[in-house]
């Protein structure tokens, strides 16, 4: 497949006619896209992991992304327990997990079988044949062992009993055959250090803190560990032993961040920043519960999590947390989403400041809750019952979502307003390394609470900026009563006068339009800034548009990318932008709810490419699009 | 805050505001609210410390009547809203006002949360038995067999009983009374104000437009007596014309039956005062018993019926968040370079 050619190249692509083979035993790449797979209990999480901090110290760019089952605990050896983390680093900048693997390593059948459409033709395929037995295969849906009856010969396949081999490192610790079976995941891990040249030492750490209180289980792990990557050295698999060099990152300490964890650090610094104390809403939801989970550890930032009754309550809490002078925070997913529709309207009546964060999942109704999509974008511009406009915002990275949580309260307490924050499954259980920023390099939240009782009325706006005054209770002489009912825009009182209400209406939109003065233009990610084909993304569509169109202007094609952080209010220049162009595309992981929103404000002839099948886009996917539309 | 210096000079009308008030001539609503402003200038507590927090519903305008601070938001989930205010800042003194069907129909759920994790509001639940806002349909306490616009035909369902159902939550204060019987709703509102917790007081209201008369089986002059148990804490549990009839508790049924002091009982001992059950309001068991006695063969608990103290949640999410700032510094370079790192 041409498409695949750029994409950082596969151990089996890379010959020396390249010229990127040195001399030394070890093959040098540019990168490399590998899958761990195997059953939920196997432990793929864990080696994926390992694997990752493995590869940020040795200072490889990366992405990675978690494929969970969607049952807790399925039954051993089944398709649907099957485990599943991708991890592609490069030595340059990487965009996304990457599309095929290069490697793909299966812990018994059905993770075979479920993972190998997604092995490179020609790649390396590690297997333990160990799990292969006729049970396991039977449940995976083998007829005949397919390490064994040739189906696999388009693969570089390298089978190895692991679980023999690892119960035989183990034996000295006395664990029972139970509890050794259970190191295999180092062992694998072992060997895939061994092949990329790692140092096993953090590993070895990371193994003995884990389980400082259970040191015969630490000590088998590290010998499995060990042992794995000594097989490599004595068994005859040199010619797999590859490097891929540092990637030219900006200087700095650096971290690997997922998208929810970055989330819930955003807030907290958005809190700090702001000096104000947080409160978070939340009831637990798929995938969203990490945000209330890590916001739970941190309450020496003066952050209270409550776990609600239901969503209603959890962003009701939120709006009376705002109402008493905190940040109050909700972060939900898809259908706690639409049972936050009512309450989100009062924050919008009284013009309370409100952050609610959706992480998407696959919907309409369950969905694919373990699934990411982007189809809650109408959702949030519209989903509420009469003009309720609210900001919407987008995280296009994992990483980003720290920048953008915080984008959400400077741009919620500044106005008065509630701010939809959109990320996805995808940024929030993949990761990337991310640049920590200095503390002072963060922007400043200037937070300020009426108390000059002196002509004060609750609607008072800032000339400026449209936000009402926030006024606390607590705060003598600003007693006054705020409620869902239309206000009175000169005195605040309830009204029902028809031309007061279409001017709150107006004035209540109009202050959303307003933070357009206050955000960033809208800049070109990749390419220039005119020319035949503008590729439009938004949210976690990043990575891949990024990468397909920097592939296709390698080959010559005039293509650029943008990618809208801000979908409300839109950049004030997004109109100019899209002008500039003949054809504009915009991917989406949904029906083409971004397509409609620029097609009715632009009057641009937007094309749509929806995908919507709980996966993220290919970069190939993308590549293929645009030039089947610039080449043909 | 200031709870020290303002006390006793505050009266009645510091708490009325200047915004007409838009009940039903006749509503019962008006006399809660005028012994609401009556009562609450002797607790002390400033006017701005003060927050009213309403759903939806005619009980619900009660914020816009009240001098203080006020969040009419949406129908069934003020005591949501409370959640947020209170963990923000739990010296407010917070008061919620609701209706039966803004607490138990479409609320009933946040009420639940509240009473069992004891945030410190107090609630004030009109109980009218009847939607009064959307013009008379039948509600969760309205009796069974209910003619209304919606149920032409009487209503099919068990109510609920207000009550009883907080006592189920595990409320840590329930109590009942009557909109217009003054002396005995301001001491029910002081007993409220001075518990720390969820003070629940369910407040009998009539509707005089759309349920006229909802409790003048017990409520009339002529009933009063005979079908009011006024409870208090510690005194034996006797009501009647002449104060002669009393609860007793059959230890057989483990249920409570109505004697006469001085007259024979069905087995022919002749009761005297040692017989009849002494209140306890402590005694969740006894609680329950009285919330639920059926009507008329006995009369309607009135007062405290259930109050004990213990932990309220917004005073322990506050002691754990200052046990964590105690603990550790609030660093946000040290969390951002926590766990794994590496220079470049
Ligand atoms: C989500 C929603 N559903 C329905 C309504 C309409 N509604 C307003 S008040 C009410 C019932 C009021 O009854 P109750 O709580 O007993 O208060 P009352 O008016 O009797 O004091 C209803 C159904 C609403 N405002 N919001
Ligand atoms: S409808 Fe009933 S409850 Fe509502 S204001 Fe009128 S009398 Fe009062
Ligand atoms: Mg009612």
């Amino acid at each position: 497949m041409t498409t695949e050619a750029a994409v950082p190249s596969s151990p089996l692509e890379s010959s020396p006619a390249e010229g990127l083979v040195d001399s030394a035993p070890r093959r040098k790449l540019r990168g490399a896209v590998v899958r761990f797979a195997g059953d939920s209990g196997d432990g793929m999480q864990v080696t994926g992991s390992q694997f990752t901090s493995s590869t940020a110290l040795a200072g490889n760019d990366l992405a990675t992304f978690p494929d969970f089952p969607a049952e807790i605990r399925a039954p051993a050896g089944t398709t649907y327990g099957v485990s599943g983390f991708q991890i592609n680093f490069a030595s340059e900048d990487v965009f996304t997990p990457g599309d095929a693997a290069d490697v793909l390593v299966t812990m018994n059948p059905a993770a075979l079988k479920t993972n190998l459409k997604d092995l490179k033709r020609g790649g390396l395929l590690i297997a333990n044949s160990g799990a292969f037995s006729t049970a396991n295969l039977k449940k995976a849906g083998y007829a005949t062992n397919p390490l064994e009856d040739g189906s696999l010969d388009g693969y570089e396949l390298l089978t190895i009993d692991i679980t023999k081999n690892t119960q035989a490192a183990v034996k000295e610790s006395g664990l029972s055959n139970k509890e050794s079976n259970r190191c295999k995941n180092f062992w694998t891990l072992g060997l895939m250090f061994w092949i990329y040249g790692r140092d096993m030492a953090p590993t070895i750490d990371w193994i003995e803190k884990k389980f400082a209180k259970q040191p015969e289980v630490a000590r088998a792990n590290v010998l499995a560990l060990k042992a794995g990557h000594a097989y490599g050295e004595t068994a005859e698999i040199s010619h797999y032993r590859y490097e891929v060099p540092k990637a030219p990152v900006e200087p700095g300490l650096y971290r690997n961040i997922g998208g929810n964890i970055a989330t819930a650090w955003g807030l907290v610094a958005a809190s700090q920043l702001a000096k104000l104390p947080l409160v978070l809403g939340a009831y637990p939801i798929t995938p969203a519960s990490d945000v209330l989970h890590e916001l739970s550890r941190h309450k020496q930032f003066g952050i209270s999590t409550i776990q609600a009754e239901d969503e209603i309550a959890a962003v009701c809490a939120a709006i009376g947390a705002s109402y008493a002078g905190n940040i109050g925070v909700t972060a939900t997913s898809g259908p706690g989403m639409a049972l936050k529709g009512e309450a989100l309207g009062l924050a919008v009546s009284t013009e309370l400041p409100l952050v609610i964060i959706n992480i998407q999942r696959g919907g309409p109704s369950t969905g694919l809750p373990t699934k990411t999509e982007q189809a809650d974008l109408l959702q949030a511009m519209y989903g509420r019952n009469g003009e309720a406009p609210v900001a919407v915002l987008a995280a296009q990275s994992p990483g980003d979502c720290f920048y953008m949580a915080i984008e959400a309260v400077r741009l919620a307490t500044k106005y008065m307003a509630p701010v939809i924050l959109l990320t996805d499954g995808y940024l929030a259980n993949g990761t990337e390394p991310w640049k920590i920023p200095d503390v002072a390099d963060l922007p400043r939240l200037d937070v300020q609470f009426r108390t000059d009782p002196e002509g004060f009325h609750p609607f008072l706006r800032d000339p400026e900026t449209l936000a009402r005054a926030w006024a606390i209770p607590g705060t003598p002489g600003l007693r006054h009563r705020i409620g869902g009912l239309e206000k009175d825009y000169d005195s605040g009182h309830i009204s029902y006068d028809p031309a007061n209400h279409e001017r709150m209406c107006k004035v209540r939109a109009e202050k959303i339009e307003r933070m357009a003065r206050d955000i960033p233009e809208q800049t070109i990610e990749e390419g220039v800034d005119s020319g035949k084909l503008l590729v439009v993304g938004w949210g976690s569509t990043y990575g891949a548009i990024r990468e397909a169109v920097r592939r296709c202007r390698a080959r010559g094609l005039d293509v650029s990318h943008a990618h809208v952080r801000y979908l409300n209010p839109l950049p004030r220049n997004l109109g100019d932008v899209l002008g500039r162009f003949e054809r504009v595309l915009v991917p989406e992981l949904n029906l083409g709810q971004l397509s409609l929103l620029l097609r009715s404000r632009y009057l641009v002839p937007a094309e749509s490419y929806p995908k919507i099948q709980g996966q993220p886009f290919r970069i190939a996917e993308i590549e293929d699009k645009i030039r089947q539309l610039l080449e043909s | 805050m200031s709870n020290v210096i303002q006390p006793a000079q505050l009266t009645r009308k510091d708490f009325a505001t200047d915004q007409d008030v838009r009940w039903c001539p006749g509503c019962g609503d008006y006399s809660i609210l005028a012994n609401v402003q009556r009562v609450m200038p002797e607790l002390g507590i400033p006017l701005d410390d003060i927050v009213w927090i309403s759903g939806i519903g005619c009980s619900s305008r009660f914020p816009y009547y009240m001098n203080t601070y006020g969040f009419h938001t949406i129908h069934g989930r003020a005591p949501a809203i409370a959640l947020g205010v209170k963990a923000a800042n739990p010296k407010l003194s917070v008061w919620l006002a609701t209706g039966d069907g803004d607490a138990l129909s479409i609320g009933g759920n946040h009420l639940l949360h509240c009473l069992r994790r004891n945030l410190d509001v107090k609630v004030l639940l009109f109980n009218n038995r009847i939607y009064g806002l959307t013009k008379g349909q039948y509600s969760p306490t309205s009796e069974v067999g209910k003619i209304t616009k919606s149920t032409p035909l009487g209503s099919t369902d068990q109510p609920v009983d207000p009550a009883s159902f907080a006592l189920g939550a595990h409320g840590s204060f329930v109590a009942r009374s009557i909109d217009t019987e003054a002396q005995h709703l301001t001491m029910v509102l002081r007993r409220a104000a001075a518990h720390r917790g969820t003070a629940f007081t369910e407040i009998y209201q009539n509707c005089n437009v759309f349920n006229d008369g909802a409790f003048e089986s017990f409520r009339s002059k002529e009933h009063q007596k005979e079908r009011q148990l006024l409870v208090e804490h510690g005194k034996p549990l006797l009501f009647g014309e002449q104060n002669d009839k009393g609860l007793r508790l059959n230890p057989r049924t483990l249920g409570l039956e109505v004697v006469t002091l001085g007259a024979p009982d069905a087995s022919g001992n002749v009761v005297t005062e040692q017989d009849v059950l002494v209140h306890d309001e402590t005694n969740p068991a006894l609680a329950y018993l009285l919330a639920r006695m059926p009507f008329p063969e006995f009369p309607v608990a009135l007062g405290v019926l259930f109050a004990e103290q213990r932990p309220t949640y917004d005073a322990s999410l506050w002691e754990q968040n200052e046990r964590a700032k105690a603990a550790q510094p609030a660093d946000l370079g040290a969390l951002l370079r926590s766990g794994n790192t590496w220079q470049v």
